[in-house]
């Protein structure tokens, strides 16, 4: 069948809005986890809990989603990326896990509560270095032979992805932390308010190394930002604009701000990193195009997607408006 | 030693799916008895049907939530160590894959909150409503997932071009030979497993002395399906493998542990099947009666294993005895729905003890059954993953090394004892709590704790209050 209008762009717009849904709203309950047992005492970290049970699993939603429909739309990327992250795939499986069973468990739990404490804050932390180390591989690209991954088993852990990986423990423990300036009250939020800074610190250093390391090590992405001055420039000069937003906001104490502004970090330093790659999606040979599945395959599964995406979306907006507010020592009230 | 990542991939999924596959089985029967419970309550208005749908909700949160944890490893493992396969079929596989997870968040989305945490907020005929769409929307993810297998063990409907498939026809490709057989086998084997699972836990019950009207009542339901379903059952899963020898007569060769193409057939009751040398050990049988069952004609000819070379055949050891549990075990089903019928014609279903205690273990049985039949099924496909086109050495990640496998196969071990060791322990909490704890009030839980499925179980995990 000859396409009448080329799905593979829609599709990797759905993808990547899947991806960037996902970073954002796991990202703060990933952090919750990080920053766990360096909390003040145990209410705080019933706080913590609190404040993002409703919301975590529908947060997960979207790596689901996103997995399965790269699987259906870029099979290309599926079947390189997971064989040549096998073991970072296995640590970011274990680590969803483990929290996401503590997550049930904590609360039904009297005597055995500080193993699921530790099961929660090693979980995250190992999921949210994996993923980080998922972004730092995309970059470094894959070693392949025809479509099929070529490299060793340990080649996506550099110290480069190592940098990237604890950079993204560093930026979900700042999304964490922002989060609980928003939700919570008193001695938590002021334990929130201190820590701040200095996670967004971190997290500027290693934005600031794989600025720098990226055109490097890659001359497609140096020719993209230096051949000519262009509009592109604009997304890392809007990243550090929200970074100082971020602290702005902390100094004045203004709740809600930091947590929106550590979102725009986010959001600027992601369209950035793809604006560098585009149209390469399993550097670095393979663009989108050449990773799509069929016309047909990615059309049977749109239907399906544009179904349930504004179901999920829907959903998604009710639940974090039932539990809008500050969320006190006790629960949501 | 050299480490084989291909064995050692194959026993990681076969570890991954067997643990995962106990779950959804329960759950799809389950979501189905308590649609049948909540539909009783609305039609009668009598308040044990409540009192057994509560319990049998709070059940079914925790089995729900420990099998989509447990499914979400599945879908990672296509790609990690089935990557070629995974490549190949993608255009098939990635849609099917995906409409089941669609269909999965869709159910949690709309249907499950109202009919975990809805009972009192919202009018009882919604709550209705959403029991009855679980239910459905549990067969529609399964629908997904049987379409894949099956199109694994007959394929149709795709073309194969540069290494890749392509879908020629989606009704083709969705309702293979083997679908509506396989379908009807598992949706069977689902309701059998909620019956006999309530039956046993309410036999327990019932021996407890505890909340005996409801009790009783649940007990006398489960063994009338009993004894519909499982006498059903053996008749599909023959029509099943009648089917399997159209299009796999190898599969079943290895389940009758026949070597040799020949007519009169016996039927194995017992034997060591022997690859190596090609032949049984200790055969005890009913002469005739396997070309029986298979032709229905006693002088049926039976293909053997002997047809295809020894590489091609799969391992018939496991398949032999693994069939052989399953139908064990299917017997024993229809016998206990028999024993149920005559103590009932008696009045003496709720008495005797015997029984009751052989109800309590039958609700395991199930559970082996389905693993046994899948084992059936899964190595009598072998050597081939997709049948007589693509074998499992060639749908391997070619990357892959005998470590890595190593490497996750302990790590998956390690993490589902973890993990799943409590979630059975914290199920057998909610039984020991039974009817008394899920209708007792809970005071200000539901606004205070989050709405996940397990917080519809007021149960705590180490027993202390």
């Amino acid at each position: 069948m000859e396409p009448t209008f080329d799905l593979t762009i829609i599709w990797a717009g759905i993808i990547g809005f899947g991806l960037m849904m996902y970073v954002l709203m796991d990202g703060f309950d990933l952090g919750q986890g990080i920053l766990f047992m360096f909390a003040p005492n145990e209410a705080a970290r019933d706080q913590m809990m609190n404040s993002v049970a409703p919301v975590w699993d529908g947060n997960e939603t979207w790596l689901v989603l996103g997995g399965a429909g790269l699987l259906a739309a870029f099979p290309l990327v599926y079947s390189v990326f997971l064989p040549a992250l096998y073991i970072g795939v296995f640590l970011l499986l274990a680590g969803l896990i483990f929290r996401g069973v503590a997550f049930e468990f904590r609360f039904k739990a009297k005597s055995s509560k500080y193993l699921w404490n530790w099961s929660f804050a090693i979980g995250s932390t190992v999921a949210a270095f994996a993923q980080g180390a998922v972004v730092g591989a995309y970059i470094q690209g894959f070693e392949t032979e025809g479509f099929v991954y070529a490299g060793g088993p340990l080649d996506w852990l550099t110290p480069f992805t190592v940098i990237t990986g604890l950079g993204l423990v560093a930026g979900y423990a700042l999304l964490g932390s922002t989060w609980l300036i928003m939700k919570t009250e008193g001695e938590v939020q002021e334990w929130a308010y201190k820590l701040t800074p200095g996670l967004l610190a971190a997290l500027l250093v290693v934005f600031a190394i794989v600025c720098i390391y990226t055109p490097f090590v890659d001359p497609f992405v140096k020719s993209r930002w230096f051949d000519n001055v262009s509009l592109i420039w604009i997304l890392p000069a809007l990243t550090l604009l929200c970074a100082s937003w971020v602290i702005i906001a902390v100094k004045k104490r203004q709740d809600g701000t930091p947590f929106v502004a550590s979102m725009g970090i986010f959001l600027f330093s992601y369209l950035g990193l793809l604006a560098s790659k585009w149209p390469y999606i399993v550097p670095p040979k393979f663009t989108i195009w050449d990773a799509a599945s069929s016309y047909n395959s990615q059309l049977f599964l749109l239907l399906g997607f544009l179904f349930v995406i504004p179901i999920v979306l829907g959903y998604t907006t009710w639940t974090y408006w039932i539990f809008r507010g500050k969320v006190k020592a006790t629960g949501y009230h | 030693m050299e480490l084989d990542p291909l064995i050692l991939s194959r026993i990681q999924f076969a570890f991954v799916v067997c643990f995962h596959a106990i779950f959804p089985v329960f759950t799809i029967g389950l979501a189905s008895t308590i649609a049948g419970f909540e539909t009783l309550h609305y039609k009668t208005a009598n308040p044990i049907w409540q009192k057994l749908s509560k319990f049998w909700i709070q059940v079914f949160a925790v089995v729900f939530g420990i099998g989509v944890v447990s499914g979400i490893v599945m879908s990672f493992q296509f790609g990690t160590n089935w990557s070629n396969f995974s490549y190949a079929t993608a255009n098939f596989l990635g849609p099917v894959l995906s409409y089941e997870v669609v269909t999965a968040f869709f159910l949690e989305a709309a249907f499950l909150g109202v009919l975990l945490f809805g009972r009192d907020k919202v009018p009882q005929g919604v709550h209705l409503f959403a029991a009855i769409m679980v239910a459905t929307g549990t067969f529609i993810s399964s629908f997904w997932i049987l379409a894949a297998n099956s199109l694994l063990q007959t394929p149709q409907g795709l073309e194969l071009i540069n290494g890749m498939y392509y879908v020629t026809s989606w009704m083709d490709s969705l309702f293979t030979p083997s679908f509506g057989y396989r379908f009807a086998h598992m949706a069977l084997a689902s309701f059998l497993t909620a019956a006999l699972v309530v039956a046993g836990v309410s036999a327990w019950f019932i021996l407890q002395k505890r909340e005996l009207e409801a009790n009783k009542k649940a007990l006398s339901i489960a063994l009338w399906f009993l004894l519909i379903l499982a006498p059903t059952q053996a008749i599909v899963g023959d029509f099943h493998g009648l089917n399997t020898l159209k299009h796999q007569p190898m599969k079943v060769a290895a389940m009758e542990g026949n070597w040799e193409t020949r007519a009169q057939v016996p039927l194995l009751l017992f034997a060591i099947p022997d690859k190596e040398n090609q032949t049984n050990h200790f055969e005890v049988g009913i002469p005739g009666l396997a070309s029986y069952v298979l032709t229905h004609d006693w002088d049926g000819v039976v293909p053997g294993l002997k047809d295809i070379p020894k590489e091609e055949q799969p391992p018939v050891f496991i398949v032999f005895w693994s069939f052989r549990i399953m139908v064990g075990l299917g017997l024993l089903m229809i016998g206990f729905a028999i024993w149920g019928l005559a103590l009932r014609s008696k009045g003496k279903v709720y008495q005797n003890r015997t029984f009751l205690h052989g109800l309590r273990l039958m609700s395991l049985s199930p559970f082996i059954a389905v693993l046994a039949g899948w084992v059936v099924t899964e190595a009598g496909r072998a050597p081939w993953l997709i049948y007589g086109q693509m074998t499992h050495a060639q749908g391997l990640t070619p990357s892959l090394t005998g470590g890595m496998a190593l490497f996750t196969l302990i790590g998956y071990i390690i993490v589902y004892s973890c993990v799943f060791s409590a979630g059975v322990y914290y199920l057998l909490q909610v039984f020991k709590g039974g009817l008394e704890k899920a209708n007792a009030p809970h005071e200000l839980e539901e606004i205070e704790r989050p709405m996940r499925p397990f917080s519809a179980a007021h149960v705590a995990i180490d027993g202390e209050e």
